[in-house]
């Protein structure tokens, strides 16, 4: 090895530094990216070639339809008219002033128009509502607001006298008084007292009280029949409602579908089993169809109601089974730590089951609601308008007859926005939820 | 004892539920307006315009309904009804009245427990095709694709027919009459059989609607009209008078412009003064003030005026009047005699 000290000057080696270079074009830079990503084989690069002409294809037809857009029109042949006026006849143009001319329809359906800011004012209240639930950084007083904004979202969409919807949230305060007075005697009381006193006040005294108080102190507004309802605020009124009641409810029957009781258990297998085992459009057309038979005649029980209870009931069998794939997944020892501190079967549920179970189900529950949302779409097919079913009706008239597309984007794109934010939102609930856990 | 008890309350539900049913008058009176089942949408026929106030030919039938009952023509609650709902929304009592371009049949007169007042649209089955296709009659359409909603009479009548005259055909199935248009235009198939009023509004909407041409034969019967439930035959009555003198009044020439004079004094014309309450008490007979019929007509005019508005020849859907004409001018329209 002495040798590499030898003084005798070597034609074979640099003596100089080299300058540096730049590295090879095919190595840097777009060039590198493009052979990388869309040209690193034969094969690849084929498949590149004709993905980009597919997206050229569809591009070069659908754009100029979009860009050359018309929104100032009264009527399809108006729209005709202007395109060939400015476009000449073999442009393909859209004719986006249905949209301008119905998106009012399309949001309100058939809601008086000096109303419509009911319905928004709702649901802003809903947003506000929701937030406390969502994100965990907004103080926790705002959840009694939460508590509250069902009660002003309906008394603001259904109107009336403000007394209906003050006693029936009073029901829950006296269901909770009940739980809170028999829990001395009894847990099964408490529980019993908690679903039995509400139901018997709801049933008998709510109303007639709420109309005895609005004759003496009349507090209202004007009332509005729900077959006013349509277009999205319909799809909104339904899928909400249905996802804040379906949640605790298929809790309480994921609950009952885990626990020993013989009976309790029972009862809710076949009701999971019976409202999974049917499609939802069975399940509207009871509500449509069958239901009046059995009611008596003369009663008009209102059909979105009655839609509001099925889609519940439904969507609450989904989210009973994901729930109790949640508690299956929480250790047998959490359920036995829980016991050995001397928990009631509540307590240890409330503290230590159901938060680590609803944990896991999150990602599985905003699935069943992004579902249940677009589900609410089936209406149409029992005379409901929901934007889907008002496309038909908007048809319908001379003024559009024979138009698709245009509204059909529009509808796609505002459930989108909607179905999208869901999913974001849940997205955003697990990356929290590993780092808490971590 | 315990049967007994059982048979009571089943006999006293029975007759409370016969009570609920005759009494439908009484019942929309004590509500304020009249439930009326339309369609969720059918050009010409029943839609909502853009501030959600419906429209329509069988949309004025209830209008000229409520009218006579309560002397507004808005008066009306409409509930749109599908295809698979508008039944069973009339016998359950959900609606009072369905006008909803529904086909009188024998089956649903008598084994669904409907009671049809009259026709008031005389419509057929008929076929539309593209001019270049150069064929003149249904009998040329020989292995030619037929766009057809599934599910209808229109699918039975065309197999019918295409079978009596020995003609091979394919059928294109489709749902809605939305659907269809798209694949007939896209020319997924070579002819669209509907309604012949359905087929005059589809070719209204397209871009050169000279370039297809509805075929002469009329396959079918299709008289549409509204119905009532069977078992009121008060409320059958009141409903198909209110219809009839909708036809009467324009075979007696009494339109909306001048109704109002006519109804002032009584004119020589002996009919005209008894539907406009001007002589006799027909009026009381269905259980209606005697200026029901006055009410009915000032809603939307007389029968000939409504068809104008709404389907007539001046309107893009443009049907003429054919079997529609009152019966003076060799049409059908045939209002039984005000007396």
């Amino acid at each position: 090895m002495s040798d590499t000290d030898s003084e005798v000057t070597n034609a074979y080696f640099r003596e100089a530094m080299l300058e540096q270079q730049a590295p090879p074009v095919t190595e840097t830079g777009a060039v590198k990216w493009l052979r990388e990503n869309l040209f690193p084989t034969w094969l690849n690069a084929i498949m590149t070639v004709v993905a980009l002409y597919v997206i050229w294809f569809i591009l070069s037809h659908i754009g100029p339809w979009f860009l050359n857009g018309i929104w100032d029109a009264g009527s399809l042949s108006e729209c005709r008219a202007i395109r060939d006026e400015t476009m000449g006849p073999d442009a393909s143009a859209a004719c986006f002033a249905v949209i301008a001319d119905r998106w009012e329809q399309l949001t309100f359906g058939f809601y008086p128009r000096s109303a419509y800011w009911r319905p928004t004012l709702a649901f802003v209240i809903m947003l506000a509502g929701l937030a406390p639930v969502l994100f965990g950084s907004i103080p926790r007083g705002w959840l009694t607001f939460s508590a509250v904004s069902p009660f002003i979202i309906f008394f603001l969409l259904w109107g009336g006298s403000i007394w209906v919807p003050v006693f029936i949230a009073m029901g829950f305060v006296l269901g909770a008084v009940a739980a809170r007075l028999l829990g001395g005697v009894n847990q099964i009381a408490a529980v019993a007292g908690a679903i039995v006193v509400p139901i018997l006040y709801w049933a008998f005294v709510a109303i007639p009280l709420a109309e005895v108080v609005h004759d003496l102190i009349p507090i209202g507004i004007r009332a509005i029949p729900s077959s006013d309802f349509g277009g999205f605020m319909l799809s909104v009124v339904i899928g909400m409602a249905a996802i804040i009641l379906s949640l605790p409810l298929g809790i309480v029957l994921a609950l009952a579908r885990a626990s020993d009781l013989f009976l309790v258990n029972k009862l809710a297998i076949t009701f999971i089993e019976i409202i999974r085992g049917v499609p939802l459009i069975v399940w509207l057309f009871t509500a449509s169809l069958l239901l009046n038979y059995f009611l008596p005649p003369g009663t008009n029980f209102d059909l979105t109601l009655r839609v509001i209870i099925m889609v519940t009931l439904f969507s609450a069998a989904y989210i009973a089974e994901v729930v109790r794939g949640g508690l299956a997944a929480v250790p047998k020892g959490q359920y036995e730590g829980a016991d050995s501190l001397g928990l009631d079967y509540w307590q240890s549920m409330r503290l230590i089951v159901l938060p680590q179970a609803l944990k896991i189900s999150i990602p599985g529950i905003v699935n069943t609601f992004i579902g249940l949302f677009k589900d609410t779409t089936l209406v149409v097919f029992i005379g409901l308008l929901d934007p889907l079913g008002l496309t038909n009706s908007i048809r319908a008239s001379t003024d559009w007859n024979g138009i698709y597309w245009e509204l059909y984007v529009f509808i796609g794109l505002m459930f989108f926005i909607a179905c999208y934010a869901m999913g974001r939102y849940s997205m955003y609930l697990e990356r929290k939820l590993q780092r808490e856990n971590r | 004892m315990k049967k007994t008890v059982f048979l009571g309350t089943l006999t006293a539900a029975g007759l409370v539920a016969a009570a609920a049913g005759a009494q439908t008058l009484a019942d929309v009176q004590s509500r304020g307006n009249l439930n009326c089942g339309v369609t969720t949408g059918l050009t010409g026929f029943a839609a909502p315009d853009a501030n959600g106030v419906w429209e329509g030919f069988d949309v004025d039938v209830c209008r000229a309904v409520a009218a006579a009952i309560f002397g507004d023509k808005n008066a009306v609650e409409f509930v749109p009804t599908t295809g698979e709902t508008r039944f069973t929304a009339l016998s359950s009592g959900e609606i009072d009245l369905l006008a909803r371009n529904t086909t009188w049949t024998m089956s649903r007169d008598t084994d669904l427990g409907f009671d049809f007042i009259g026709v008031n649209y005389y419509d057929g089955q008929g076929f539309m095709v593209p001019t270049e296709l150069g064929v003149t009659s249904a009998k040329e359409l020989d292995g030619a694709t037929v766009c057809i909603q599934t599910g209808t009479t229109t699918e039975l009548n065309l197999a019918d027919y295409f079978r009596a005259n020995n003609i091979s055909y394919e059928p294109v199935p489709i749902q809605t009459n939305a659907e269809a248009q798209q694949q007939y235009l896209a020319g997924a198939c070579d002819v669209y059989t509907t309604d012949a009023s359905g087929l005059a509004a589809t070719r209204a909407t397209f871009e050169n609607p000279g370039d297809h041409v509805l075929l002469p034969e009329i396959i079918s019967k299709e008289p549409l009209g509204p119905l009532v439930r069977h078992g009121d035959n008060e409320w059958g009555d009141l409903t198909m008078w209110v219809l009839n003198a909708l036809i009467a009044a324009e075979e007696l020439g009494i339109t909306s412009a001048n109704i109002s004079d006519m109804a002032a004094e009584a004119t020589n014309n002996p009919e005209v003064n008894r539907i406009l309450g001007t002589e006799g008490e027909l009026g009381a007979m269905i259980g209606l003030d005697n200026d029901w019929a006055v009410n009915a007509i000032s809603a939307g005019g007389n029968y000939g005026e409504i068809f104008e508005r709404n389907i007539g020849e001046n309107t893009p859907i443009g049907l003429a009047r054919g079997l529609n004409a009152q019966w003076t001018d060799g049409g059908l329209l045939y209002a039984p005699p005000f007396r």
